[in-house]
């Protein structure tokens, strides 16, 4: 994959290939599948994404330790009251693939199970937006194009919470889901390139502090917020705002910020809201039942 | 090298590419290593698999692993069940192996055919794990590749002779690694290879006097 959006950008550019082409047809290349096998399987990807935020808005799924589920729905029943629907639709949708993912449930890793609720919600609503829809063709395109940005930060970065924090993990999923809806709205290259750069340097920072350990909470609000946070950027970037540092450097700092990161705040439980009182209170409603087997 | 299936991906059963898929993943190389499922099997939980492994499923994704359930099998919620029924006997228990060792590593204490193994690996973040140490041998397998694991009596030319019976069924090898406990001793190979090895290959290798025993690890997908 592209170690950096320069790289790739300029490739579309040099080559008078769409993005998404460039990506489908590097991984093609280097991991020796047919173009058409990798859109067939991004194809069942956006499958499982849809799937799982089905699931999750029927309200019925709860996780082992009872701190989530049924939230999505709540919050789909019961809005909009400020913003306008599409905002409930999505932080509604990025609850709800957490939830199941919190329970057990199939969900898609994108790119991280932690983070699995951000892009599915911001891919799958606004292809409803959209009158008619986007069609499947160009939500498998946008998925690549997501595909390949989080590719460059797996590269310059990270995207594990216990070595980045959350920044890394839905940071990177929101920064893909920036730079997919700028793509899907006919943004340029330098519109794509800015999305991602406004949407990280917001995220930048913030912290991996589960309580009790678990991809729960904060994780199931987290995603809803990171899901806002690229649609924000994407609006800004679209509207030819500017960012002075290029989304690579924005990348970099990214992958700087969770190297300097106390370990008390990637992803232990020892720090952040989980060393809370509050938090401390609930993780002792654990369960801890572990049976071991023997055949009868 | 990354793939746009480890971002787009894996499809799995939450809740942790870590904890959940990449603890499955262990438990079916650890199966795959052991030549099948473990008629019992001790597993030992290091660090944040310990700590934190309850609520993220780890027990039961292992469990799952061992009996053959891939990290995408909505079975590992009831894989207790599924494994009792298969008539695997497990165990867990917390080990704390010190700050070197990787913070979500398991040991695999496996019983089968009369026969001991115990496997170590770690799961290494993004669903991605690597196994590396197998009855004291250093390995590194991470289920990228097509794997088979040789243990042979350790002589001369045995290398060169597993070697030609893979070019003759045209395997092309990625990395071929050894290890020896001693001179005459016991030698341990890893060989990861682009496609998978035929059973003929398998069998011509199985065929050496000098081979112990050879297992086929698959690609994890």
């Amino acid at each position: 994959m592209h170690k950096s959006i320069e790289s790739l950008i300029r490739d579309a550019e040099q080559s008078g290939r769409p993005l998404p082409q460039v990506v489908l047809d590097r991984e093609s290349a280097e991991m020796g599948i047919a173009p058409e096998k990798i859109r067939a399987r991004i194809g069942q990807t956006l499958g499982v994404m849809r799937g799982a935020i089905a699931e999750g808005l029927e309200g019925k799924v709860r996780s082992a330790s009872g701190l989530t589920g049924g939230r999505s729905k709540r919050l789909w029943d019961d809005g909009p009251r400020i913003l306008g629907p599409r905002v409930t639709t999505i932080l509604a949708r990025a609850i709800s693939t957490l939830e199941v993912n919190a329970a057990m449930g199939l969900i898609v890793a994108a790119p991280t199970a932690g983070a699995a609720g951000v892009l599915p919600a911001i891919l799958i609503s606004v292809d409803e937006f959209a009158e008619g829809g986007m069609g499947e063709d160009r939500l498998i395109d946008a998925m690549l194009v997501a595909g390949g940005v989080g590719g460059v930060i797996a590269q310059r970065a990270s995207l594990a919470g216990a070595e980045g924090g959350c920044q890394a993990e839905t940071g990177t999923a929101a920064a893909m889901g920036a730079a997919a809806v700028t793509w899907l709205h006919g943004g340029t290259h330098e519109q794509i390139s800015t999305s991602i750069a406004l949407c990280l340097q917001g995220m930048l920072g913030l912290i991996c502090d589960p309580i009790g350990g678990l991809v729960e909470i904060p994780c199931i609000y987290r995603n809803a917020s990171a899901a806002m946070q690229a649609i924000a950027a994407a609006e800004m970037a679209l509207a030819n705002l500017d960012f002075p540092v290029s989304a690579d450097e924005v990348i970099d700092v990214m992958g700087e910020v969770g190297r300097r990161m106390p370990s008390a705040y990637r992803e232990t439980a020892m720090g952040g809201l989980a060393a809370t009182p509050s938090a401390q209170r609930l993780v002792q409603i654990r369960p801890t039942k572990r049976p071991s087997g023997a055949s009868s | 090298m990354v793939s746009l299936f480890d971002i787009l991906g894996p499809t799995m059963v939450g809740p942790s590419s870590s904890h959940t898929a990449g603890a499955c993943r262990l438990g079916l190389i650890a199966r795959a290593v052991a030549g099948g499922m473990p008629e019992s099997v001790r597993i030992q939980l290091h660090g944040s698999f310990a700590a934190t492994g309850e609520g993220h499923g780890t027990h039961r994704a292992i469990v799952g692993g061992l009996i053959g359930l891939a990290p995408d099998d909505l079975r590992l919620r009831e894989a207790y069940d599924e494994a009792k029924a298969a008539g695997l006997q497990w165990e867990f228990e917390e080990i704390d192996l010190g700050d070197e060792a990787h913070p979500n590593t398991a040991i695999f204490n496996v019983t089968l055919g009369g026969e001991q193994l115990v496997i170590r690996g770690a799961s290494l973040g993004g669903g991605r794990v690597e196994v590396s140490e197998i009855d004291g041998f250093p390995v590194a397998l991470g289920g990228s590749y097509h794997t088979l694991v040789l243990l042979a009596h350790d002589e001369p030319g045995t290398i060169a002779a597993v070697a030609t019976v893979l070019a003759g069924h045209h395997v092309n090898l990625a990395t071929m690694r050894v290890d020896r406990t001693g001179r005459h001793q016991d030698a341990l190979m890893t060989i990861e290879a682009d496609e998978p090895v035929s059973e003929p290959a398998v069998g011509a290798i199985r065929s050496f006097p000098w081979l112990r025993w050879a297992r086929v690890v698959p690609k994890i997908a």
